[in-house]
């Protein structure tokens, strides 16, 4: 187990911020406590301070998991994101969808005109399971 | 009344016409000294003016430089003059002041061990001439080099000497040992470049085989071999009795490091990252700038081989033999040609950080 090093961080900040683009300064600034990234075995944890501590405690080769799994880097140094991380991303995230029309076409259109269709987004049917029937 | 104002017109014009004289001649009692090449005059006159001046001393100075200037140009009317492009233009003189070097005089390199031992036993490089002809061909070919006189490697019979085992290949045999040579070379002179820059070369030991190899050295080459596969030893699996360990370690912050300034640190990247404006990567930018000049030293020599080449050629055809090998028109660098390097190219890796002045060390 240990932190990130200058250029993990980099490559992992640039794919959350894909994500939650500039909210990701409320990850590692939380109000409510101290955070932390840790790399272990190839996986991202988000962990709290007061959980690293305890984790510290065991053996590298017996610990398993700690936190929240973020992602994981492979063998070429990207970094691919889970889905449990969808917790934490989920209140900062940007809209998303497939673009309707054209960068250049978006800045001339009117401003009734459809830009983005919001579609296959999965998770919704999770998200708002009560309200849909 | 009108004589009077016509005389006093007059008058007035004699006297402007004073003032003007006495402003363009100028009344030095040492004549100045100029380099109307540099455009510089030298006023050898003592400033006793100047020193007992007190409050005046500006408007004393000020009609100093006027009088200076004043002198100057009527210095630069007195060269020839063109026009061009409807402006009228003075042909300045050659400068005669010399100026320092910019730059400080490269210290003399340390003598490489054949020079020193040259200069111990006086002897002297002979001139050779760079063509030698050659019977085989019947061409004039070069003494050394690419399709050189007498390439004993690209002979078609050769004899088996008397005490040579009959099997052997004495083709191959030759070719073996012009690689050794030139291995040898190389390995002279990668390590006369470590000693001109006080680095050292990396071990080779245990990597050539021998009878008997220390602990270290078996250690140390299955450390290389390890590493030497096309992904550099990633996904080589450890060997069962090899000390888990060995090899470079790399250096990580620690697990409870200051949280606060990991998470300034954190908040830094995302801030440059977040930023609009392309970050400036001294490291990129510095090793881009050295490729270049490489690039362009490299065309440059090309391009006078290329010359020389072409000259020679022209002339080549039409001499004959006994008048002597044909002249070789142009420069043409030696050494392995479009090879440069100044700095320990196998030694070192990676090139990083700044450039110290040409000739110099290249930062590791």
């Amino acid at each position: 187990m240990r932190p990130l090093t200058e250029e993990e961080t980099r490559v992992m900040f640039e794919k959350l911020a894909k994500y939650i683009g500039e909210n990701l300064q409320l990850l590692i600034d939380r109000p409510d406590g101290t955070y932390c990234f840790r790399l272990h075995s190839d996986r991202v944890y988000y962990v709290s301070e007061k959980i690293l501590k305890l984790a510290a405690n065991i053996s590298g080769d017996k610990l398993v998991s700690l936190g929240t799994c973020f992602g994981k880097f492979t063998k070429t140094h990207k970094f691919r994101l889970h889905v449990t991380a969808l917790d934490y991303l989920a209140p900062y995230a940007k809209g998303f969808g497939v673009a309707a029309k054209s960068t250049q076409d978006c800045r001339k259109v009117d401003p009734m005109a459809i830009v983005v269709f919001h579609q296959a987004d999965i998770g919704e049917y999770v998200r708002h399971e009560e309200t849909l029937t | 009344m009108e004589g009077q104002s016509v005389e006093e017109l007059l008058a007035k014009a004699e006297l402007d016409e004073a003032e003007k004289l006495r402003r363009i001649t100028v009344h030095k009692e040492l004549e100045l000294e100029f380099d109307l090449g540099n455009l510089l005059a030298s006023d050898r006159n003592p400033p006793t003016g100047l020193r007992c001046a007190g409050p005046t001393l500006d408007a004393e100075l000020r009609s100093l430089a006027r009088d200076n200037m004043q002198l100057i140009i009527n210095q630069l009317w007195q060269l020839p003059t063109e026009r061009v492009e409807e402006a009228l233009v003075a042909r300045l003189l050659e400068p005669t002041t010399r100026l320092p070097p910019e730059k400080p005089v490269p210290r003399p390199r340390p003598l490489m061990c054949w020079q020193q031992f040259a200069r111990l036993k006086g002897i002297r490089p002979k001139k050779k001439t760079n063509l030698v002809w050659d019977e085989v061909s019947g061409q004039w070919r070069r003494r050394w080099g690419y399709q050189r006189a007498r390439d004993d490697t690209k002979e078609w019979l050769i004899e088996v000497p008397g005490g040579a085992d009959p099997l052997e290949d004495q083709f191959t045999k030759r070719v073996q040992a012009k690689k050794e040579r030139v291995a040898k070379n190389e390995l002279i002179r990668l390590r006369n470049l470590a000693r001109a820059h006080k680095t050292q070369l990396p071990n080779a030991a245990g990597l050539h085989p021998t009878e008997h190899q220390s602990k270290e050295e078996l250690g140390r080459a299955m450390q290389v071999a390890k590493v030497s596969t096309a992904s550099v030893g990633r996904f080589q699996e450890r060997l069962p009795k090899a000390p888990h360990g060995a090899g470079k370690k790399r250096q990580f912050q620690p697990l409870f490091g200051d949280f606060a300034a990991e998470k300034k640190n954190q908040l830094e990247l995302l801030r440059v990252m977040s930023s609009k404006k392309p970050q400036l990567d001294i490291i990129r930018a510095t090793n881009k700038q050295l490729r270049e000049e490489d690039q362009e030293e490299a065309a440059k020599r090309r391009k006078l081989s290329q010359k020389g080449k072409r000259k020679g050629g022209r002339q080549g055809p039409g001499s004959k033999r006994k008048g002597g090998p044909p002249n070789q028109g142009g420069k043409r660098k030696g050494g392995f040609g479009g090879q440069m390097s100044s700095g320990p190219p196998g030694l070192g890796g990676k090139r990083k950080g700044g450039r110290q002045h040409q000739g110099g060390k290249r930062r590791k």
